[in-house]
């Protein structure tokens, strides 16, 4: 084993990492899955959404940004942890306006397949039914904000990616939108359908127009298994 | 006042109809009943709904009007939008597969409203007590037919689930065609049960037609009255559930409008909105709105085509033609007999459309240039349902109008209570609120096979309540079941 190689248990079994590397993507490779919603492995991480959240040595921490260490005690699918999750789910969901029976990303949404995962079949908080805008500008893309978790991704795809910077965020805490640097909404930006950006929404929210309900139900990415399972995979083979 | 010159009679839910409703019967100063309303009372509009949002999501999102017939919504708004895509002519495929679809919808609902809604009905008479008077009597007196029923509703359930991804509120229709074919395994499946199925189709049929013959004059009489009848037929008169051109004809055959397209339907049929009623009343702009309403629906589809396509209902069609030597029928009854026909039509056509090769062709979709405007019909369960669609150069729909097939048998609907109920309180001194008054209401209203929830574009259920009215307008009875 090299010097930088670090051992460590999440639930008990235990997994090896080199030294650099966060808890995800630690228990990633080790075919464990942890709970995410604004981290993407492609993206540096964002430590937006706290669904990803993990206890070591008994205290909760981002599973997304917090790096490995020798001989931690990780603690990921627990009751505790896993209602923690479902409230976070819950409240994105009466956040926002979630249809999902219409919503062209009904089957291949992660928030929905978190939701499904995590067991939470209809939201016991109330609706708070706000007024988000719907940005239709763009000739192939649009930006439906009452979709939007506010995971930053597209944010971060937009820089890193694709080094453009379309995106930012306005507001704070449950105010907090997603905004376009420009004054005249997506049409006036240089995002281009092929963009990085364009693959990373884990909703319905930011678009390519006209290819709606392409794939029939049945055949949807999260009709044949629950989101996480291309991770546990791992372990199995 | 004393109570009883005051009379006013009220039925409220008029119980196994889908959705509920109101229905005011006012007498004039002899005591005769002068007219009848049948009041919607609950409103959501779809219609402002959609605007906004994306043509493409319109299939989808209008099938949520109706948890009845969700899948007229989801076609008529494809066919819509297939406008706008500028798809002319749909693959064989994707236009076999929306059929299929379609006559799944049609099988399955009319087997519901035959075997829960109508035939308790018809086997026990409309005096029955209410509590035989249901499906559960039926179950009771005929496990059988009650088992029958429960499995062709399946088998359509399952033939919109191969189509459309689900059972309800599936994803099949797109702009421009389908999302999928019909796997060798899914006909397969399909075709394993068709024959039965037509099978027990027919014998529905027959039952049908074994009680209306046994007292024919007495169907043909129950809320009779004379009206236009309106559909779509198939550009060679065919009967067609899918697609074809409007055709109106007179109560007595003449044909009043024929081969309208649908981009131009706003030149043939009009609405007239009355502050009383959620529910628009359409009428045929030529004839104006003392004369210009129609029915529409099984009886009208049958009134007005010249044949069908397949053996077994086209010989039907002919001996139900034969009561009234080919000229339309205008009895409210002889819907039953004419949606038992559309029953076995749609088990013949799902058969034969198994046995077409071009079910599992690959070929999906198709686009054109470019529309802002969509208009779409297609014959549902109930009756004509239009789609109209404009859109910006966002791909938002700025204007969305439905014409529901319950809304265009608005007018029928009223007069049927009128009728009913002058038939039922002529000579009866006493003016008031039945029993029998209301089962027969019931009955009649329910011949429409009426959607009443999608037909103010409401979600959700609607209780009825019945209410007399002296000329005066004070209230004589009133009864809500
Ligand atoms: S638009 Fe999508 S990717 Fe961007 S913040 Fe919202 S949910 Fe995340
Ligand atoms: S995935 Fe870690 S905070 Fe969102």
């Amino acid at each position: 084993m090299s010097d930088n190689t670090v051992t460590f248990k999440i639930d008990g079994v235990e997994v090896r990492a080199s030294a650099d590397k966060t808890i995800i993507q630690a228990a990633d490779e080790a075919g464990i899955y942890i709970p995410r919603l604004c981290y993407l492995k492609e993206l540096p991480p964002g430590g937006h959404c706290r669904v990803c959240t993990v206890k070591v040595n008994g205290r909760p921490v981002n599973a997304c940004t917090y790096p490995v260490a020798e001989g931690i005690i990780v603690e990921n699918d627990t009751e505790e942890l896993n209602t923690l999750r479902r409230n976070l789910i819950e409240m994105l969901f009466v956040e926002g306006n979630h249809f999902c029976p219409s919503c062209e990303a009904s089957g291949r949404c992660e928030l929905q397949a978190l939701a499904y995962r995590l067991g939470l079949l209809a939201p016991q908080m109330p609706y708070l039914n706000p007024q988000r805008e719907l940005d239709a500008t763009h000739p192939d893309i649009y930006l439906d904000r009452n979709r939007c978790v506010v995971c930053g991704r597209c944010v971060r795809a937009s820089i890193y990616l694709d080094k453009k910077n379309v995106f930012g965020f306005e507001n704070r805490g449950i105010k907090m939108k997603i905004s376009v640097n420009s004054n005249d909404g997506l049409r006036d930006t240089n995002l281009t359908k092929d963009d990085e950006a364009m693959k990373v929404c884990p909703t319905g929210s930011l678009v390519i127009k006209r290819q709606a309900y392409l794939t029939p139900v049945g055949s949807r990415p999260y009709d044949k298994e629950p989101i996480g399972s291309e991770i546990e995979k791992k372990k199995c083979s | 006042m004393s109570a009883k010159s005051e009379k006013k009679i009220v039925i409220n839910p008029v119980t196994r109809i889908e959705g509920h409703a109101k229905v005011t019967i006012l007498l004039d100063d002899k005591g005769k009943v002068k007219h009848a309303r049948l009041h919607v009372i609950e409103f959501r509009g779809f219609e402002r709904f959609v605007q906004g949002r994306f043509y493409w999501e319109a299939p989808t999102i209008v099938q949520r009007l109706c948890g009845i017939c969700p899948v007229s919504h989801h076609l008529c708004a494809a066919k819509a939008t297939d406008v706008i895509v500028g798809a002319k002519k749909l693959t064989p495929t994707a236009e076999k597969m929306r059929r299929l679809m379609h006559y799944g919808q049609t099988l399955q609902s009319h087997a519901l409203h035959f075997f829960h809604l109508c035939s308790p009905d018809l086997l026990f008479g409309f005096d029955a007590p209410v509590e035989q008077r249901n499906v559960i009597g039926v179950i009771k007196a005929d496990p059988e037919t009650a088992k029958k029923a429960v499995l062709l509703r399946k088998y359509g359930q399952e033939v919109i689930r191969f189509t459309a991804g689900k059972r309800i509120h599936g994803t099949g229709a797109i702009p421009g065609g389908i999302n999928k074919n019909l796997s060798t395994e899914e006909r397969d499946i399909l075709a394993k049960d068709i024959d039965i199925i037509l099978q027990w189709c027919i014998e529905a049929l027959e039952l049908c037609k074994k009680v209306v013959k046994s007292k024919l004059d007495f169907f043909l009489k129950f809320g009779a009255f004379d009206s236009n009848h309106l559909s779509i037929v198939r550009e060679d008169g065919c009967l067609d559930l899918y697609d074809g051109l409007l055709r109106a004809k007179t109560a007595d055959g003449k044909i009043i409008c024929d081969k309208v397209k649908p981009e131009d339907y706003l030149d043939y049929i009009a609405e007239e909105v009355r502050p009383w009623s959620y529910m628009k009343f359409p009428f045929i702009r030529s004839l104006g709105k003392e004369k210009g309403w129609y029915r529409v629906g099984p009886l009208s589809r049958i009134n007005n085509c010249d044949f069908i396509d397949t053996p077994i209902a086209e010989k039907e069609r002919q001996e139900l033609m034969s009561l009234t030597k080919g000229k339309p029928i205008n009895a409210s009854m002889a819907y039953h007999w004419a949606r038992m026909i559309e029953l076995v039509h749609s088990a013949e056509k799902i058969k034969e459309l198994l046995s077409d090769p071009e079910l599992q062709g690959t070929e999906l979709i198709t686009q054109g240039k470019r529309q802002k405007r969509g208009v779409a019909w297609i014959e549902a369960p109930r009756g004509t349902l239009f789609h109209h669609y404009e859109i910006n150069d966002n791909d938002q729909i700025v204007l969305a109008n439905l014409i529901v097939s319950t809304t265009n048998n608005n007018e029928p609907m009223n007069k049927v209570v009128e009728v009913l109920a002058r038939d039922y309180l002529e000579g009866k001194s006493e003016k008031e609120i039945t029993e029998g008054l209301l089962n027969h209401i019931e009955v009649g209203i329910r011949a429409y096979d009426p959607c009443l929830s999608c037909a103010t574009h409401a979600l959700g259920q609607m209780p009825l309540h019945v209410q007399l009215y002296d000329h005066n307008g004070a209230l004589l009875d009133e009864a809500i079941r």
